[in-house]
């Protein structure tokens, strides 16, 4: 336990990602079976414990402590969990700290009346670290910067097999992933997958750039419209239906609609939107369903998920990745035809002889729900990753505004000492008719390393007033903010809320009184 | 567990605590009546009988200053005694100690001041600090400026002394601040340093104290590369080692050349580990030696990577077990988090007050 604390504890000060990622190897390096299996379950979301945590704590600390002075702690610490693993009398320890495997086992198994003693015993052999470890592990939310995505890239980062086949392999083995630590150390064979429902690596594209785009030609590339979803992964195989994310997340619990409908036999590749009477609704829609566990009722009947089809990987058990795209689009097509799965259609292909066509089409559709164009091989089969020169994404030209900037806040890590995250407004008419700024939205990139330091120096020569690690300057900087989107918000002071805003440009020359109004946005909004 | 705030408040407010009482200065002296001869003023604690202040604000008559701190050795007071090395500090920091005159008194040294006598015992919170022991016709009262329990090689331990009044500190008066073993901090430094062998570490500490502290416990840890000081932390160190405090070598941080700094320890001030200054190492991992990191929030707040639960400060424990063995009947809350500390002598059916001197406010190291 005192390793994966040491480890957790890391995890939760590093900012930096390569730096998470050399915490994380060097700890699947170091720790034995099966406690760096469990740490894995715990870093991928993987141990739940059904306990009612919150009352045990209670019933553990009542007795402990001084109510007030445990009141008085609470309140400075912020977290209650914290301020146990912290207030509990140490130094009583006695005997071996617990190993990790040991806990969790022990939790699987035990009666849940147990779980308070157990919970008091290890509680007395651990350091404050440790207590604190132990406390977030029950709560199944270790909150440390970890998604499952990362903690699978330091396995392979330490293992040397390729991010892919450990995709690939994930939703086979099971904690504490004995088999998997096994063949990444290279003493056993590859996890079988055999015909379980699994996630098998998306097929991603690239940004195409001007001089690649002259050489698109429609005898070797076929279009199609990138729809403004997430892509997922749906799959149906020995019984099983799943939803994945792009980076194999199962989502399956927040999306019983369109999992439902999934036929047995097959891995889909499409998009995931709501959908409403045969239109797409805007992405907002779609972020509401997102990051549940589980779905409402209500919720199912007015925000109907839906997928899009863009590709088929496996039809009755048989693997039609190495088949070329057109194939692979062919027996989609007829498969789909066969069993027209409810909540599903199929993405358009879109005629064209010419890239200036092509761009006269794009250039003309207004749908909603459409973020650029897709341009795939004929002849490319389904490789795990972005491998170059088979799809490329052409997406539409971004929304820009003018706006002013209002605060800027320090940044974290590497960016520590700069302020490096900025909010900007646009004006609008106060109460008393004086133009007033309201802030419509953050951003933290799209700038160079040289205009960062630009924009530091900047912002320290013209702050008005500080709040803590935030910087409010004069109203007298505009960058050209550029966006995907812009929708309406309840949660934001201005009423709207952008969709993946960037700094596009400095405008070191414009006025501020010459920024744009908020009326301005809000003629964006799609609704 | 969450209870109403208000019942929180009003149960302190019924501890008996008196807040802000000045005294007359006609009212009559009694030695078992604590607060008719040690008073709060303007300028802070005063001994009548003795006719000095104890860490006054600036411009008093007398002053028996505790230790070397900003918050405790203020400038322009016409006399001023301390220990030789408190006045050490005064100097090189305030470039005088007093206007008038000053007097050195050495740890178990008694001095009659008035009507009565003071003598200096080791508060064991940084080099030459000290406690103040006033006795007054067989009153004894400890005034204890800032302390520590733990062991620290840079400055003499804390020396016990029964008294009938302990006037305390109380900046880590909770019971989440158990400060633990300051070596096993300075073991994650160095393993640290070892995970991350191509970036500097940079250690914010409180150039008083704290700097030396860290550096001491490298050096008994058996880390003898050069340490980096940013040049606010040199002079102190100097002072350090003129008083026989062996520190290893030293090198500025200021102008090194980026790549030598590569895989090092530099100390910084607080102020400086993630600000412009820190720009000049390579990749920094951002540590910080204080009290304060044993809780999160307060580490992520200042946007540091390493917390080192290092304190010159007395933690709750120590703060509980010093006032029971020095057996005071009644006790003085000073600076810091008094509320719980007070709860705490209240229950153990001790007298308890506040004394919310001004410009004590949460000293940050």
């Amino acid at each position: 336990m005192k390793s994966f604390a040491e480890l957790l504890d890391r995890l939760a000060y590093t900012p930096s990602r390569n730096d998470k990622l050399s915490l994380l190897a060097d700890y699947f390096a170091s720790t034995p079976d099966p406690d760096r299996g469990y740490a894995l379950a715990a870093l991928s979301d993987g141990l739940f414990f059904r306990l009612p945590l919150r009352r045990i704590l209670t019933e553990l600390i009542v007795p402990k402590v001084d109510p007030v002075l445990f009141d008085l702690s609470r309140d400075y610490v912020g977290d209650t969990a914290e301020t146990i693993a912290l207030i509990w009398p140490g130094g009583a320890v006695r005997g071996k700290p617990p190993r990790l495997a040991e806990i969790v086992e022990t939790l699987q198994s035990a009666h849940s009346t147990k779980v308070p003693a157990l919970l008091a015993g290890w509680l007395d052999q651990l350091d404050a670290t440790g207590r604190w470890a132990l406390l977030k592990l029950m709560t199944g939310a270790l909150r440390v910067g970890v998604s499952a995505r990362l903690a699978k890239t330091a396995l392979a980062e330490w293992s040397g097999v390729p991010l892919a086949d450990i995709e690939e392999i994930w939703h086979c083995v099971e904690p504490p992933y004995s088999e998997l630590f096994a063949w990444l150390s290279g003493t056993g064979p590859r996890p079988e997958v055999g015909t379980r429902a699994t996630f098998r690596p998306l097929m991603l594209s690239h940004q195409i750039e001007d001089r690649e785009l002259q050489l698109i030609e429609s005898k070797d590339f076929v279009a199609e419209w990138k729809w403004d979803g997430i892509r997922v992964q749906a799959a149906h195989q020995g019984g099983e239906k799943r939803l994945f994310s792009r980076t194999g997340d199962d989502i399956s619990g927040a999306f019983p609609d369109v999992v439902d409908s999934i036929p047995e036999g097959v891995v889909l590749d499409g998009e995931l939107l709501v959908m409403r009477d045969g239109e797409v609704a805007p992405f907002n829609d779609l972020q509401q369903r997102l990051n549940r566990k589980s779905v409402t009722g209500a919720m199912l009947k007015s925000h109907p998920a839906h997928i899009r089809l863009y590709d088929m990987l496996f039809e009755a058990g048989e693997d039609l990745r190495p088949l070329p795209f057109i194939e692979r689009r062919t027996r989609l097509e007829a498969w789909h035809r066969a069993h027209s799965p409810r909540r599903t259609d199929i993405s358009g292909i879109i005629d064209f002889s010419s890239v200036a066509e092509l761009e006269a089409l794009w250039a003309g559709a207004r749908e909603t729900g459409i973020e650029g164009l897709m341009l795939k091989r004929r002849d490319s089969p389904y490789l795990a990753g972005r491998p170059k020169g088979h799809w490329y994404k052409w997406k539409r030209a971004p929304l820009t505004i003018d706006a002013v900037l209002m605060y800027a806040q320090r940044g974290s890590g590497k960016r520590s000492s700069y302020y490096s995250d900025y909010t900007f407004g646009a004006w609008r008419d106060g109460e008393a008719g004086e133009p007033e700024l309201v802030p419509v939205g953050k951003s933290y990139f799209g700038f160079t390393d040289e205009e960062l330091r630009e924009l530091d120096r900047w912002v320290r020569n013209h702050t008005v007033d500080s709040f803590g690690p935030v910087r409010q300057v004069e109203p007298k900087l505009v960058f050209e903010v550029a966006f995907d989107s812009v929708h309406r918000s309840n949660r934001h002071k201005s009423g709207v809320a952008m969709r993946f805003p960037r700094i596009h440009r400095i405008r070191w020359d414009k006025p501020a009184e010459e920024a744009d109004r908020l009326e301005t946005l809000a003629a964006m909004i799609v609704e | 567990m969450v209870r109403n705030p208000n019942t929180l408040q009003s149960e302190v407010a019924n501890y008996g605590v008196f807040r802000d009482l000045f005294y007359a200065a006609d009212q009559k002296m009694r030695p078992d009546r604590f607060d008719t001869w040690l008073t709060v003023d303007r300028k802070g604690l005063y001994c009548r009988p003795g006719g000095f202040h104890i860490d006054p604000d600036g411009g008093a008559k007398r002053a028996v200053v505790t230790h070397g701190h900003s918050d405790h050795a203020r400038p322009g007071h016409d006399h001023v005694l301390a220990t030789a090395e408190t006045l050490a500090v005064m100097r090189t920091r305030l470039g005088t100690a007093a206007r008038l005159g000053t007097q050195t008194l050495a740890y178990g040294e008694t001095l009659a001041i008035g009507e009565v006598s003071v003598t200096l015992l080791p508060a064991g919170h940084v080099l030459g600090s000290a406690q103040v022991l006033i006795e007054w016709k067989g009153a004894r009262v400890v005034v204890s400026g800032d302390y520590k329990r733990s062991a620290d090689p840079t400055c003499a331990a804390f020396e016990l002394a029964p008294c009938h009044l302990f006037v305390t500190e109380a900046t880590f008066a909770l019971p989440v601040f158990q400060h633990g073993d300051a070596n096993e901090e300075v073991a994650k430094l160095i393993r640290s340093r070892e995970r991350f062998p191509e970036r500097a570490h940079v250690v914010g500490a409180y150039g008083l104290g704290k700097t030396q502290r860290v550096i001491a416990l490298l050096r008994a840890a058996g880390y003898d590369r050069p340490i980096y000081l940013h040049d606010a932390l040199a002079e102190y160190c100097a002072l350090y080692e003129s008083f026989g405090v062996r520190l290893g070598e030293l090198k500025a941080a200021t102008g090194a050349p980026r790549d030598e700094l590569k895989g090092e320890v530099v100390l910084a001030p607080p102020s400086a580990i993630a600000d412009r200054w820190s720009r000049r190492l390579p990749d920094p991992v951002t540590a910080f030696a204080s009290g304060w990191m044993r809780v999160r929030a307060r580490a992520r707040q200042q946007g540091v990577e390493l917390p080192l639960v290092i304190s010159d400060h007395a933690d709750w424990r120590e703060l509980v077990e010093t006032i029971a063995e020095t057996g005071a009947e009644e006790v003085w809350v000073t600076h810091g988090r008094e509320d719980a500390l007070l709860r705490h002598i209240q229950t153990t059916g001790r007298r308890g007050r506040a004394l919310a001197l001004i410009g004590r406010e949460d000293e940050d190291q």
